[in-house]
């Protein structure tokens, strides 16, 4: 019992856990043929969760052994510049129809998650929180915060937000006619940022790169909207 | 470069680019204008070396792991979830599909008026 209690506050314990539920995580994916619905972030999620709630260990100190995984988010948005370099003719040459789809998807986040959860009834802290669900946590935890939302409940609507876009995305978009890899990777990164554009990446390198693009410009364009509409509401 | 030499490269990067963000008071998150100082540095050697090119592969492969911990985070607002599971459900799901498409078309048909454009130019 007393190793047990030795375990559970190591921050080492939690940070084991999280790679091992990813890898269990990833196994099923592997072993159930691939399939995009069994979605190894969302999979893993759910495991360690069961595993919180078990052994009711609250999220902090869980979170102090996962930090050094979520800290490596910071240099992976940095790594995105290497693929970004290697396909930069082809990026300049669609750089209008990247531009406009992120300017549409943006647009298109905002207004219909704000929209629907007002119209469901949703309270005025969720609506908050929920607007910029379709931005790379680091930046829609700033937003939320700065329009009265709760970060670490944005962080919760971003991932399942990233969760849904990877798992439907790829059918979701060939069931409308976007076939093209460049026009997957950008609506799944303008839609579901970071977590779709994994998703993204494991279905073609190019849709992974326009994924990448489509998520910081979309990180971009929805904190100038916000803003621009503190000001004007203001 | 050697592999210590590509990890100092990006976390150096990101070091300016927090750095940046913070003293011109952009809401921009720093990683991206990290990332937007290692393409500068890229372009101006023209090409990443082997070792960078390896790191950010294997950065970039395992990409989804690194968004966990973040999403365990749902653990502290069962209880909001809880009370209002069919607004957040709805609005969540059918806005993502909706941008996903929104997103996927207005790509494609922007890129089918280009290249008509472009053929056009070139028949002329």
């Amino acid at each position: 019992m007393n190793l047990w209690v030795y375990l559970a506050a190591s921050p080492l314990f939690w940070l084991l856990a999280t790679v091992l539920a990813f890898t269990i995580a990833v196994q099923v994916h592997e072993r159930t043929g691939r399939r995009a619905w069994v979605n190894p972030v969302g999979l893993a999620i759910l495991l360690l969760m069961g595993v919180l709630l078990v052994t009711g260990t609250p999220y902090p100190t869980f979170f102090a052994g996962a930090q050094f995984v979520h800290f490596m988010l910071g240099p992976a948005t940095v790594a995105l510049a290497v693929p970004l370099w290697v396909h930069r003719h082809e990026v300049r040459a669609t750089a209008l129809p990247l531009l406009a789809a992120v300017l549409v998807g943006a647009l298109t986040a905002l207004v219909s998650a704000v929209g629907l959860a007002w119209l469901l009834g949703a309270d005025a802290v969720t609506i908050a929180s929920m607007a910029p669900k379709s931005v790379t946590a680091p930046v829609a935890m700033g937003i939320s915060e700065k329009i009265g939302g709760v970060p670490s409940l944005t962080a919760a609507m971003v991932l399942g937000t990233g969760v849904l876009g990877a798992v439907v995305g790829p059918v979701v978009l060939r069931r409308v006619g976007v076939r093209d890899p460049r026009a997957m990777g950008t609506a799944m990164g303008a839609a579901s940022h970071g977590v779709a554009t994994a998703a993204a990446f494991q279905l073609d390198q190019k849709a992974g790169t326009y994924g990448g693009l489509a998520m910081a410009l979309s990180a971009l364009l929805t904190s100038a909207l916000i803003s621009a509409a503190i000001l004007f509401l203001r | 470069m050697p592999l210590q030499g590509a990890i100092a490269l990006i976390l150096l990067c990101q070091l300016v680019g927090e750095l940046a963000a913070r003293a011109a008071g952009l809401p921009l998150p720093g990683p991206v204008l990290g990332a937007v100082l290692l393409f500068l540095y890229i372009s101006a050697r023209g090409g990443p070396g082997e070792d960078l090119r390896q790191l950010s592969d294997g950065l970039l492969r395992h990409l989804s792991l690194l968004f966990v911990p973040a999403g365990v985070g749902l653990t502290e607002h069962l209880d909001r979830i809880a009370q209002e599971w069919v607004a957040i459900g709805t609005a969540v799901i059918l806005s993502t599909i909706l941008t996903l498409v929104a997103s996927g078309w207005t790509f494609t048909l922007v890129l089918r008026w280009q290249d008509g454009r472009r053929q056009r130019r070139g028949m002329a």
